[in-house]
């Protein structure tokens, strides 16, 4: 594909890197606890770029001294949806509101089928285009 | 953590290494003085500490040479009346389990049952992982752990966080040390029923209760950290408040030292204030007087001051 070379999704940071091994992931997510920051595990089998909801997988967790606390729910997430995408969050509160300073994914399927472009045509000679998830063809839980 | 540093190369089978090099470099011997210094009596308590910082020194220095064993349990039970230093104790050995490297961080996460037990059903776990996660780099500090186990009741959530509590005890040992606290004959009784626990925990400590004499060194001490002290005729009243308050119900030790000096210290605060046409000195402004002691309802009616809370405190803090 021209514009995924890897074949994988890319979002967020880190995503054009080799998968991050735990060792990799608890530093970030010490990074993250240095900065006083709250973390959430979610995960989703709609890899749309604009499904910026995914599921929580338990609460976002505030107040850890530790990361090994949360790489244990990572791989409980991991566990649970072997074949989902699975990200972590990272939440500054500092301006009153927990706002996202990190995003990284942590877990994909095993195949990622890509998008589809899908053109439509318009009034006159116009053409809209959008892009398309082969996978979500299938219902919600069917599709990796 | 408690791997090998891969920084250090494996030490050569004939290589001296120095236990007492080793014991002022990882920095325990300030915590192990700063206990003897703060903390009144307690020996046995201390020597126990003392052995088990030992114990992981050595197992440091058998690591340089490459002989593994499994990571001792720290798993610890401290069992004792209220307020003979348990908590206190607790803290300092998460200190100096950090200081040798069996914590990340260091820190004490102290609860009791109602912060592990759910109230209904598919609530206890994620109560009991949240403090599990909360504590995970330091010290989880299980206040009166008998009341997680009911066996009147085999429906009881408490059963289910015990499950929990001991899956991570086995599988994180790296991440984490319980401690659970409580009286002497109860927790015997919860090891007895929970052999499950029993084989997991492997230090033993048992708080003995103070005499009256190094509760009134606990007095002093408590009260030169608050810049007050007793006047001489002060000391003596308040040793005879400790020898009656010690045979009156809910006397809890070292708790019940503080309590009494708080309530002293609105005494003397009141006093001050009816003399308020005099002008104080420093000296008026520390010393408490033997009359800001003996005006408690211990010797008046030899009852319970009702003014502090010495009713409530029996729960452990
Ligand atoms: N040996 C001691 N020397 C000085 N202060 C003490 C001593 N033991 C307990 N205390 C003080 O008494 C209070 C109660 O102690 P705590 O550790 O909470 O007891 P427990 O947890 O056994 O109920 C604390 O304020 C503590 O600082
Ligand atoms: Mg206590």
């Amino acid at each position: 594909m021209m514009t995924n070379p890897n074949g994988i999704v890319t979002q967020g940071q880190f995503s054009f890197l080799p998968a991050l091994t735990d060792a990799q992931i608890t530093a970030q997510l010490k990074y993250a606890l240095k900065h006083g920051w709250a973390i959430g595990v979610e995960y989703t089998d709609d890899p749309h770029p604009r499904n910026t909801y995914w599921e929580m997988f338990g609460n976002p967790m505030f107040d850890l001294k530790d990361a090994a606390g949360i790489l244990m729910e990572i791989n409980n997430c991991r566990k649970t949806f072997p074949n989902h995408y699975i990200r972590v969050t990272a939440f500054s509160s500092l301006r009153g509101v927990e706002s996202p300073t990190m995003s990284y994914i942590v877990n994909r399927p095993k195949k990622e089928p890509g998008f589809g472009l899908v053109r439509q045509e318009a009034e006159g000679r116009s053409m809209r285009y959008t892009i398309h998830s082969y996978a979500t063809d299938k219902p919600e839980g069917e599709r990796y | 953590m408690s791997e090998t540093d891969p920084l250090h190369a494996i030490l050569a089978d004939d290589a001296p290494v120095n236990l007492e090099a080793e014991f002022e470099s990882s920095n325990v011997k300030e915590v192990l003085d700063k206990l003897d210094r703060e903390l009144i009596g307690l020996k046995p308590v201390k020597t126990r500490i003392r052995e088990i910082a030992a114990l992981l020194l050595v197992d440091r220095l058998r690591k340089q040479f490459a002989l593994t064993s499994a990571t001792p349990t720290l798993h610890m039970n401290f069992t004792g009346n209220p307020g003979t230093g348990k908590t206190t104790v607790a803290m300092r050995m998460a200190e100096i389990l950090h200081r040798l490297g069996y914590v990340r961080e260091g820190h004490l996460v102290s609860v009791t049952r109602d912060d592990l037990v759910g109230q209904y059903i598919g609530h206890t776990a994620p109560k009991t992982k949240e403090v599990i996660k909360k504590a995970m780099g330091g010290v989880l500090f299980i206040d009166e752990a008998y009341y997680l186990y009911k066996p009147e009741n085999e429906r009881d959530y408490g059963a289910e966080s015990i499950e929990i509590l001991l899956q991570v005890m086995e599988n994180n040992r790296d991440d984490l040390v319980v401690i659970l606290a409580g009286y002497k004959d109860r927790m015997d009784k919860f090891f007895h029923s929970n052999p499950g626990m029993r084989s997991r925990v492997a230090h033993h400590i048992d708080f003995p209760d103070y005499s009256a004499d190094e509760l009134l060194h606990i007095a002093k001490l408590m009260l030169a950290a608050q810049n007050y002290r007793f006047s001489p005729d002060a000391e003596k009243a308040f040793f005879n408040y400790i020898s009656i308050r010690m045979t009156l119900e809910h006397f809890a030790n070292a708790r019940s030292v503080r309590n009494a000096l708080d309530r002293a210290r609105l005494r003397q605060a009141n006093r001050l204030f009816a003399n308020a046409s005099k002008s104080l000195s420093k000296t008026d402004l520390m010393t408490l007087e033997a009359e800001d002691i003996l005006a408690s309802r211990v010797f008046v009616e030899g009852k319970l001051d009702m003014d502090g809370d010495e009713g409530s405190d029996i729960v452990a803090d």
